[in-house]
């Protein structure tokens, strides 16, 4: 083993494969084009490959991959939403990441931790046992319990936060997990690249061709391509893109940032949010607290962060976990949350004929990262949206039937 | 602390104030379309740029309007609505 490890040294040859080529020169035409290479983006190219047989795909991404929202979230994967279609949809995706390691062929890390939303008020409890009903009618497992199992499983919380909200129940999600998040675009990468796909990092898109109705091309910082099938996948740059093809949504564009502390023995098995305090809470397996809170509170296209959120933040931690007072925070990042009204994603048909929408995925999208590729690849397969996103079409908004996760989606991520 | 400029109060630290959203004229709900009445209640320009907003200064409960680059967050003015300031005007009918 130690010689192995000297020869390889020493060897000067690294032979660690690339995940996936080093695309430089675009052709002139693919079947179809993906704008966005985040989890999205990426999943959303393998199943296009893998459910379809369409390999002759190319996914632009301006920066590198994995470098928006997919890389900057907390990582909670939990289907305990509030209406049976948002249950149904994050459901099937928490199926497939439990199946995705070893589809994928890479460790995800992920790690099923069990998932408490705190309630800190009687109404808070009502949507509580509300969600634990239309859950547990859907099959997934939810319910509500008592500050006695909080207090057994997080033993170090103080069930008072300081006397300040004490905690009065929770909502109870056993398959609340977390995983690695670049690793999901990674790996999404290499497998759509193995089949196939064409993968350009360094990329932008910068106008989309339409003619009559239908889309003909883009016109990238590489040069034009032609295309008949353009998917947009680009979370917070979603209102740019849309401008391009003048198409007007209503979501709307907030910072959401994070932060994480110095790292610590683990202590905390399961993920706990609140959303009476604006926080939520793991810790990943770096042993690192990986912390977040809700929305920045008006529209600004920016990664930026902010000194005002680690405060707010922090002092509710501290109300929660009187001992991490002395703990540092050791970075602090910001991403663009594309929100919606109902706070469900927007996702399928455009009046566009040729342009598919992936968006609205705001501050909880990473848990549908598998199954939004899945469904995407197929509306774009078969010109025709996936019966599970029927909910998430983007013509709800105008005939006013919206989809409510306010109650579940806010904070919760 | 960030600031803003609210045209009763003065300058005040940022944390007094509430968005409003896009401020967008209401067509005639008498006269409009279904899907005209549903673009305005739903429908954004909600790309970067210099907008229009409705601020509200919280302790005074004052409704103003600033003009906001949603890109560098850059306020260029703040009025009363209806009270635009000469140049903002001409601004907007170029
Ligand atoms: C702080 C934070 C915490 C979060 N926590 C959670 C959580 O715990 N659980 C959860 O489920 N979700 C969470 N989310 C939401 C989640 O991160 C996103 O919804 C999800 O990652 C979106 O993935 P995506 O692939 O659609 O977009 P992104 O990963 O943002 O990918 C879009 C890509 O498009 C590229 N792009 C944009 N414009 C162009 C162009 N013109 N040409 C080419 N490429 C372009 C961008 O560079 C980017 O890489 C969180 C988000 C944030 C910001």
């Amino acid at each position: 083993m130690a010689y192995q490890l000297l020869k390889y040294a020493l060897g000067g040859e690294y032979k660690e494969p690339r995940f996936f080529r080093d695309c430089q020169t675009p052709k002139k035409s693919y079947d179809a084009v993906i704008i966005g290479g985040g989890g999205h983006g990426l999943a959303a190219a393998y199943y296009l490959a893998k459910d379809h047989g369409i390999t002759n795909v190319a996914v632009l991404e301006k920066g590198y991959i994995g470098g928006g929202n997919t890389g900057r979230n907390t990582t909670i994967v939990r289907s305990n939403y509030l209406t049976p279609d948002g249950v149904n949809f994050y459901d099937a995706s928490v199926k497939l990441f439990e199946g995705l390691s070893t589809e994928l062929d890479i460790n995800l890390f992920y790690s099923n931790r069990g998932h408490f939303t705190l309630a800190h008020s009687e109404s808070a409890m009502r949507t509580m046992r509300w969600r634990a009903e239309v859950n547990k009618h859907v099959g997934v497992k939810s319910r509500v319990v008592g500050t006695d199992e909080i207090a057994k499983a997080c033993p170090q919380m103080d069930l008072s936060c300081s006397g300040k909200s004490p905690i009065q129940g929770a909502l109870y999600h056993e398959p609340g997990s977390i995983a690695r998040h670049d690793a999901v675009a990674w790996g999404y990468a290499r497998g759509a690249d193995s089949m196939g796909v064409e993968i350009f990092q360094n990329t932008e898109v910068q106008g989309i061709d339409i003619k009559d109705g239908q889309v003909q091309g883009v016109q990238t910082s590489r040069g034009y391509i032609s295309t008949g099938k353009v998917l947009s996948a680009v979370a917070g740059f979603t209102p740019r893109i849309c401008k391009m093809v003048d198409l007007k949504t209503p979501i709307v564009i907030h910072p959401l940032q994070a932060c994480v502390s110095e790292p610590m023995k683990p202590w905390l098995d399961t993920i706990l949010v609140s959303g009476s305090l604006h926080v939520y809470v793991s810790q990943s397996s770096r042993g690192e607290l990986v912390m977040g809170s809700s929305l920045d509170p008006y529209e600004f296209h920016s990664t930026r962060s902010t000194f005002d959120f680690v405060e707010g933040l922090t002092s509710h931690i501290v109300d929660m976990f009187p001992f991490l007072s002395n703990v540092k925070i050791v970075r602090q990042w910001a991403g663009m949350a594309d929100i919606t009204p109902d706070f469900a994603p927007i996702m399928g048909m455009t009046p566009i004929k040729g342009f598919y929408l992936d968006a609205g995925w705001g501050t909880w999208g990473f848990k549908a990262t598998p199954i939004s590729g899945k469904t995407m690849a197929h509306t774009l397969a078969n010109d025709k949206p996936h019966d599970l996103i029927h909910s998430f079409r983007l013509s709800r908004f105008e005939e006013y039937e919206l989809t409510g996760e306010k109650g579940a989606a806010s904070v919760g991520h | 602390m960030k600031l803003l400029n609210c045209p009763v109060n003065g300058v005040r630290p940022l944390s007094e104030f509430i968005f409003g959203g896009e401020c967008r004229e209401m067509p005639n709900p008498e006269t409009s379309t279904d899907l005209e009445w549903a673009s305005y209640v739903h429908y954004r320009d909600n790309a970067p740029g210099i907008k229009k907003e409705w601020w509200y200064h919280s302790p005074s409960g004052t409704w103003f309007i600033a003009e906001r680059n949603t890109l560098s967050d850059e306020v260029l003015s703040t009025y009363l609505h209806g009270k635009a300031p000469a140049k903002n005007t001409k601004e907007q009918s170029a």
